[in-house]
């Protein structure tokens, strides 16, 4: 399968402390992959980081190929012919993500103009055109309307209009439906995932909600301080999840069906960057840590079915009884 | 608006009245004008005499009443040391004030906004850095202290301009300096952390994620936005352009409106005083309301709530 985006050893530190210590992901056109992990994981500073979009103090080594181009270290121009035009991202709160002085339409405009070279009545043809598209109502009204006069959702929606504005290949959605509503959430993944169907764009979900991600895509990978710890299609990480973080976030969810049982929480904190262990970085909150864990750094195992974890139980022979239960 | 206008515009007459009524009696308390227009020495009957033809014999409230009738109807009062209506004096001086005031307020806008975005955008650079240095000198040494610094450094030392007076323009160089410098860096100081405080934003880094170039990013992203804080301090800054230059007119001996007014309260000439303080109050306040004006146009979020923009 040809390859859209391939990010390799993506690693970044800010002021010499470990923010994402080598991420290994790839992308595949029209593929749906979801990101989820804790707060400070690394999920959206790996797509900052891979869109030149961290402030300057951030150092970032690696490899971020689209098709095939380098972007990491890429001339500004070149970022910004990517951005918005072959990537786009959309963040997690829409209202302070739009510029309140700027009128909708002509912040939808400014993307036509910048990637397809769209201007004056056509521009504002086209920028009503997407926001029907993203199912906001009276749209040649709304153009003129400003940020502040929308609400959350509306913003959102504007959010992937300037989105789709460039026709990308890839969307990646930050988060998109943490700051709003639970009944407009459910709105904004199904645009989305229309969208998706009907463009035939790849999207990368960013969440802390498995749930969302369930729902959404064909691929999770699961990050875990600043590093993937588990990849697998939907269906067999919610099945077979192999490392113990992904069993462990799994059990955090209440069950729809049978019994009700109280929830596992995972005891302990994610370890501060400065305070990295030199082994597995979950080794200290793992029920099933073995000594090795604490000084070796687990290697990607890979698994049948497309599954990969980080972690030394998953290897064959390790003596883990789970795992051949699972 | 229109009744937004009207409640800002009351409340300006209302300053106005509250400056004017405050300036009245405080000069009224704090000495006598007839000791001090006619001298120490002079016979009780012509001190009698002149405080009968001022009204200063008369209770403080008929004064009082006397005065702001005369107000209304545009009668200013005139100098009890020449004679002449106080608003002549004042308003001749108006012109050698803003010869002053302008170009030092060009200097401001000019040196503190661009070097305030500069280090904004250069953060913790030697470039910020040094701005900074120089903010925090420029607006921490008081005006009369860098008045004659410079009057040392560029009439003493150099020897290259005139150390006061209002010959030719080249008299007018180190006032306007003195002042424009004080100036620039406040707003240096505003206008960096007003810039900080939006390219931190999240919708900064919209911008960038579609793709716009860095410079365009700035100008039409971060700028219009960093304008809205900024205004204030301008607008404060338009507002002085009348009273702001006392004390450097003083240093300079430049015959402005400031030193009239020294002039005037050393000598108790309390037409003259009052007339130049109305001056200030209204300009002042006209500029305030300028300012809350402005705000409505440059954020549309106040656009539909003016009452949140007059609370300024």
């Amino acid at each position: 399968m040809a390859r859209l985006v391939e990010i390799r050893n993506l690693a970044v530190t800010f002021d010499g402390q470990p923010a994402l210590r080598g991420v290994d992901l790839d992308i595949a056109p029209g593929e749906a992959v979801g990101l989820v992990g804790e707060s400070g994981c690394g999920k959206s500073v790996t797509w900052l980081a891979a869109l030149g979009l961290l402030p300057a103090k951030a150092r970032v080594t690696g490899s971020v190929r689209l098709g095939g181009a380098e972007l990491l270290g890429a001339p500004a121009a070149t970022l910004d012919r990517v951005r918005g035009g072959r990537v786009a991202m959309i963040f997690q709160d829409p209202a302070s993500s739009l510029n309140p002085v700027h009128r909708i339409g002509r912040q939808i405009a400014e993307a036509l103009a910048l990637h397809r070279g769209i201007t004056g009545a056509t521009a504002r043809a086209e920028a009503k055109r997407l926001l029907d598209q993203v199912g906001i109502p009276d749209a040649a009204r709304r153009l003129d309307a400003y940020p502040h006069e929308l609400s959350g959702g509306q913003n959102q929606r504007v959010m992937i209009a300037i989105a789709l504005a460039g026709r990308p290949e890839l969307l990646v959605a930050d988060e998109p439906t943490t700051a709003l509503d639970v009944t407009i959430q459910a709105q904004i993944l199904e645009l989305l995932a229309a969208l998706r169907r009907e463009l035939g764009m790849a999207l990368v979900l960013i969440s802390h909600d498995l749930g969302v991600v369930a729902e959404s895509c064909e691929r999770v990978c699961v990050m875990y301080a600043g590093r993937i710890v588990e990849e697998a299609p939907v269906a067999r990480l919610f099945a077979a999840p192999t490392h113990p973080y992904t069993q462990g976030l799994l059990g955090a969810l209440p069950p729809l069906h049978g019994p009700r049982r109280p929830l596992s929480a995972i005891p302990g904190g994610v370890p501060e960057p400065w305070a990295m262990p030199p082994g597995c970085a979950f080794a200290p909150r793992c029920p099933h840590a073995a000594e090795a864990c604490a000084v070796t750094l687990p290697a990607v195992v890979v698994l049948p079915g497309g599954h990969r974890a980080a972690c030394l139980r998953a290897l064959p022979g390790f003596g883990s009884d789970e795992r051949a239960a699972a | 608006m229109l009744r937004f206008l009207f409640f800002r515009l009351l409340r300006a007459a209302v300053t106005i009245v509250m400056v004017v009524s405050f300036a009245f009696v405080v000069l009224r308390l704090s000495g006598d004008p007839a000791q001090i227009i006619m001298g120490a020495d002079a016979p009780p009957e012509a001190v009698d005499a002149f405080r009968a033809a001022w009204g200063l014999d008369q209770p403080l409230w008929r004064q009082y009443f006397h005065y702001f009738g005369a107000i209304l109807s545009g009668d200013l009062g005139r100098s009890m040391r020449d004679g002449r209506d106080a608003i002549l004096l004042v308003v001749e001086r108006i012109p050698a004030t803003l010869a002053l005031t302008l170009p030092a307020l060009a200097i401001k806008l000019g040196l503190g906004i661009p070097a305030g975005v500069y280090a904004a955008l250069h953060r913790n650079s030697w470039a910020d850095r040094l701005v900074m240095l120089l903010a925090v000198a420029g607006f921490t040494v008081p005006s009369f202290v860098l008045g004659l610094l410079l009057v040392l450094l560029f009439a003493v030392q150099l020897g290259w301009l005139p150390s006061g007076g209002q010959e030719s323009w080249r008299h007018g160089i180190l006032p306007m300096l003195t002042l424009g410098i004080g100036g620039a860096a406040v707003l240096a100081r505003f206008t960096r952390s007003a810039m900080l405080e939006v390219l931190g934003q999240p919708y900064i880094r919209t911008a960038s994620a579609k793709g716009v170039p860095w410079r365009a990013v700035v100008w039409g992203h971060a700028l219009p936005n960093a304008a809205i804080p900024t205004v204030t301090i301008v607008g404060f800054m338009v507002g002085s352009l009348i009273a702001g230059a006392v004390v450097v007119e003083s240093v300079f001996s430049w015959p402005g409106v400031g030193r009239l007014l020294v002039v005037a309260v050393a000598n108790r000439d309390l037409a003259v005083v009052q007339c130049v303080l109305l001056l200030v109050a209204a300009t002042m306040v006209t500029a305030n309301l300028v300012v809350d004006l402005l705000y409505g146009l440059l954020d549309p979020r106040l656009r539909n709530q003016p009452r949140a923009a007059g609370a300024h």
